[in-house]
């Protein structure tokens, strides 16, 4: 039909109900049908203002009236997850997003294998569930909270836009938390909900569940280290309770696992591009020496040795997350079903684990050994050692910048019983090569090995702020590629 | 051209992070990887561009002009350290876009029936005209995803005079936001000229039930979850009939080509339909009707069952699926390639009209596969083009 004949407004097709219902359930982007159950939806009504509170009192500090750039996810498909626009945080849209059901999905592993996987989950695992599902929901806000002055310290308006997409993507991670909590658990299940908003990172008397998630996160070097080592503990974690045979939490978890990149992607190439800085101005000030401290720093740049420092002490801060080595709760929450491993599907064994064993490294009389331990009881070593292996990868993309910029240096994992504090290697001292040494040893040598006070002293002289378009502080290159392929003086942040 | 120029994906291996997203993401398993790179199989990667906004890096955005036969196989990619730089084509040309604005038909063909339009609306005597529900049935297989309803609207006394092509405004009930009343949402008719029921004032709607917007966010649509929703004997108001050009021959010796994607078969159903009961009352000489029937998978099809019974001599069907679990996408220029003799034949023939409906996505494929068929063949495609637009037998009702 001609268009001249059309009264109607143009392009008004099939398809083309371009009127938004405004309904309660439109301000929480969501693909589970939230207004057909009431109930869940009145709780969670119920549960946000409380959340906002949270947000307003322990999210960014001193920017939630600003207009930051940011993704958000409005579904699960690739046209729905990533929508870009300026909003201030608290207007961000926290939604509810599950990765679409897989038809007829049995349980992957344990002693349910090949049962349809529960829907509802069974009374006797109720507790287990409830356990791991908060400790999981509970590290969302805490790194919002370690994170919330760096706002106030960032080198340049696009780190500041990276830093709050992973602080309002944590937000929404503790959202998938909740609703399940709030859909499957019923009272205690609100109730957990709550307790999630009620403890602050590195509080004494009402401190965050895990260790890692009370230490703060004093500058910018450390929100690096942290997305890249940290959250990937978040991957690991995410990638085994992807192959719960609880769906509705398999299904959360893998859409996590997808906004989880970014995370990953803020710790790799940030630390990338601190080395970048680096590397260029030893090079144009002609120095080859990487322990050549003083005159590097006098560059307004990080020095190798000390970002290998930095590294050392959050990988092995985030190892002792994993928990201990050899575990009976491991053991029963894989043959329950309740939690799998890594790549549970890739992996060409019974899936059941009976008479299988597993390499752990342990410390007996004075040295390492490996020691073949029972594979279900040693659950977690393994999710730690693939850790490891997956940390890899971008330390070896590290290097090659360090490497093309003729430097001789490489940074390198310590050994995984360097400075733990949980589980086998606890109570030893062990340095970043694997050697065993005595506690006077440890005492002289650890500042070689960890973060010193002139270290630190001299990060803070760097972090100052640098809230220019498209400008960056001295001791970061600008990124390669803008966030949604922006141009490289996009105001990724309007400050308020 | 001797040579076939392609936009071949390519994954920066300098800036990916190995997330691994863009594989989980890749709905057809073009994207692979090894310990070092992520990689694009140029082989299988159609650039549906679905692991685009979930790569985290932007590393996913690359893209080379090569030659077909001289891609970068995968062996080569997991090597290298960083993309290879853009080689210049310059004695080939790159795939050119057809503009389609200038190929679609603002004019009926010769022998098409005269419309009626307008009879109801804001500048009509009538502004509107009531209609009664006297059928509302679900034709695609439960799901929530693709929720298709076959709707049938009873005029009683009042005239609504439509041919096969023609639509109808609905206005859904009550006011918007602002509270002014909702705007009219356009269906096209799927019912023959005589009515769903010969000899009835009806005519039927194939309407989708609308859950998110364009951009893939839950969004309701007001009028076609009103009216998938819609019981028998409630009251509809509408307005129109619309459309002046989109308008079927006539001539018992015209063939018809029908393009269409989803609820875009509405008006191929029509014209069908019509065709179907001329053939059925002797008044028929045999023209061809071939349809190009576009969905993502199978259960989506509107009136799947009822076209396979249609006799094979009578309409000749394809159908495209471009979700279909394992199997590689297939769309509607896809499945006219595959005809591209049948078609060949059609664009030579001065009785042959093509009709093209459904998203505006596919417009730009249909034209460019028209155009490959036509040259394929000997024939000067902007020449038939011409022609085409010139006579109204080439008809583009996308949205």
């Amino acid at each position: 039909m001609s268009d001249t004949d059309i009264l109607v407004d143009d392009s008004l097709g099939v398809r083309g109900d371009n009127f938004v219902d405004i309904s309660l359930d439109e301000m929480i982007p969501n693909n589970v049908d939230l207004s057909s159950d009431k109930q869940l939806l009145r709780a969670l009504e119920s549960w946000r203002p409380d959340y906002i509170d949270w947000w307003n009192d322990m999210g960014p500090k001193g920017f939630q009236d600003a207009e930051v750039y940011l993704r958000t996810a409005v579904g699960v498909d690739p046209a729905g997850w990533a929508k870009f626009g300026h909003v201030k945080m608290p207007d961000y849209r926290w939604g509810i997003l599950l990765a679409p059901q897989v038809e007829g999905r049995t349980i992957p592993f344990g002693r349910h294998k090949g049962e349809p996987a529960w829907q509802e989950i069974p009374g006797e695992y109720r507790s287990l569930f409830r356990r791991l599902i908060v400790v999981q929901g509970d590290t969302e806000p805490a790194s919002v909270e370690q994170q919330r002055f760096l706002g106030a310290t960032a080198p340049s308006l696009y780190d500041m836009r990276n830093l709050f997409q992973v602080n309002v993507e944590e937000g929404r991670h503790l959202w998938a938390m909740v609703y399940l909590l709030v859909k499957y658990f019923g009272r205690d299940g609100r109730e957990e909900a709550k307790a999630l908003l009620e403890r602050r990172s590195g509080q004494q008397d009402n401190p965050r569940i895990l260790g890692a998630f009370n230490e703060p996160t004093p500058d910018w070097l450390s929100f690096f280290m942290f997305t890249y080592f940290t959250d990937r503990d978040g991957k690991m974690q995410l990638a085994a309770l992807a192959e719960s045979g609880f769906d509705p939490l398999s299904r959360s978890c893998r859409f996590m696992l997808t906004e989880e990149a970014h995370h990953m992607f803020v710790g790799e190439t940030g630390v990338q591009r601190t080395i970048d800085a680096t590397c260029t101005a030893m090079k144009n000030a002609g120095i080859a020496d990487p322990y050549a401290v003083d005159a590097v720093r006098a560059l307004g740049v990080v020095d190798l040795p000390l970002l290998q420092r930095k590294a050392n002490f959050h990988m092995s801060v985030t190892r002792d997350l994993f928990g201990s080595e050899i575990s009976s709760n491991a053991a029963d929450a894989f043959s329950s079903g309740v939690k799998g491993r890594f790549n549970e599907a890739k992996l060409a064994d019974d899936h059941v684990l009976h008479d299988a064993t597993y390499a752990v490294t342990r410390v007996v009389d004075g040295a390492l050994v490996n020691d073949d331990v029972p594979a279900l009881r040693s659950i977690n070593a393994r999710l730690l050692d693939d850790y490891i292996a997956d940390c890899q990868g971008g330390i070896d993309r590290w290097n090659k910048t360090i490497e093309r910029a003729g430097i001789d240096f490489k940074m390198s994992q310590p050994h995984k019983g360097f400075n733990r504090r949980i589980g086998e290697f606890n109570g030893h001292r062990i340095g970043p090569d694997g050697t065993i040494l005595t506690e006077a040893q440890w005492a002289t040598l650890h500042g070689d090995w960890l973060p010193n006070a002139a270290d630190m002293t001299f990060i803070d002289s760097l972090m100052k702020p640098c809230n220019e378009r498209g400008k960056y502080a001295s001791w970061i290159a600008p990124p390669r590629v803008g966030i949604n392929s922006q141009a490289g003086d996009f105001e990724y942040v309007k400050i308020a | 051209m001797s040579e076939t120029l392609i936009r071949q994906h390519l994954i920066d291996p300098e800036i990916c992070i190995r997330c691994n997203t863009c594989e989980a993401t890749c709905p057809v398993g073009a994207i692979t990887h090894d310990s070092r790179n992520y990689v694009v199989d140029a082989a299988i990667c159609n650039a549906c561009l679905a692991c685009v906004p979930p790569c985290p890096t932007g590393s996913i955005d690359n893209w080379r002009t090569v030659p077909r036969a001289s891609a970068y196989d995968l062996a080569s990619q997991l090597e290298w350290d960083a993309l290879p730089e853009e080689v210049e084509q310059l004695a080939l040309a790159v795939e050119p876009v057809l503009d389609s604005t200038a190929y679609g038909a603002t004019i009926p063909p010769w022998s098409a029936a005269h419309p009626f339009t307008n009879l109801y609306g804001p500048k009509a005597p009538e502004k509107s005209i009531a209609a009664t529900v006297t059928g509302n049935v679900r034709v695609t297989e439960a799901g929530r995803d693709n929720d298709t309803h076959h709707i049938v609207l009873d005029f009683g006394a009042m005239p609504f005079p439509v041919l096969e092509g023609q639509s109808i405004g609905i206005i859904p009930p009550g006011t918007d936001e602002a509270g002014r009343p909702h705007h009219a949402r356009q269906y096209s008719i799927a019912s023959p000229r005589n009515g769903e029921r010969p000899g009835y004032n009806n005519v039927s709607l194939t309407i989708k039930r609308v859950l998110t917007d364009h951009e893939g966010r839950l969004m309701r649509g007001v009028a076609s979850n009103f009216m998938c929703d819609l019981e028998v004997g409630d009251a509809v108001t509408a307005i129109g009939p619309f459309g002046a050009s989109f308008l079927m021959p006539n001539h018992p010796r015209s063939h018809i080509v029908m393009i269409c994607t989803g609820t875009g078969s509405a008006p191929m159903r029509a014209m069908t339909e019509w065709r179907r009961r001329l053939r059925h009352s002797g008044k028929f000489e045999g023209g061809k009707l071939l349809l190009f029937f576009g969905a993502r998978t199978r259960e989506e099809l509107p009136y799947f069952g009822p076209l396979r019974n249609l006799p094979k001599d009578f309409i000749d069907t394809e159908f495209a699926f471009s979700r279909t679990p394992n199997e590689p996408k297939r769309y509607v220029q896809d499945a006219m390639r595959n005809r591209a003799a049948d078609l060949a034949g059609l664009l030579a023939d001065p009785l042959a009209h093509f009709y093209v409906c459904g998203l505006k996505a596919m417009e730009q494929g249909v034209l460019l596969a028209l155009r490959d068929v036509a040259q394929g063949h000997g024939l000067d495609w902007e020449t038939i083009a011409a022609a085409l637009k010139r006579q109204g037998r080439l008809h583009l009702e996308t949205y």
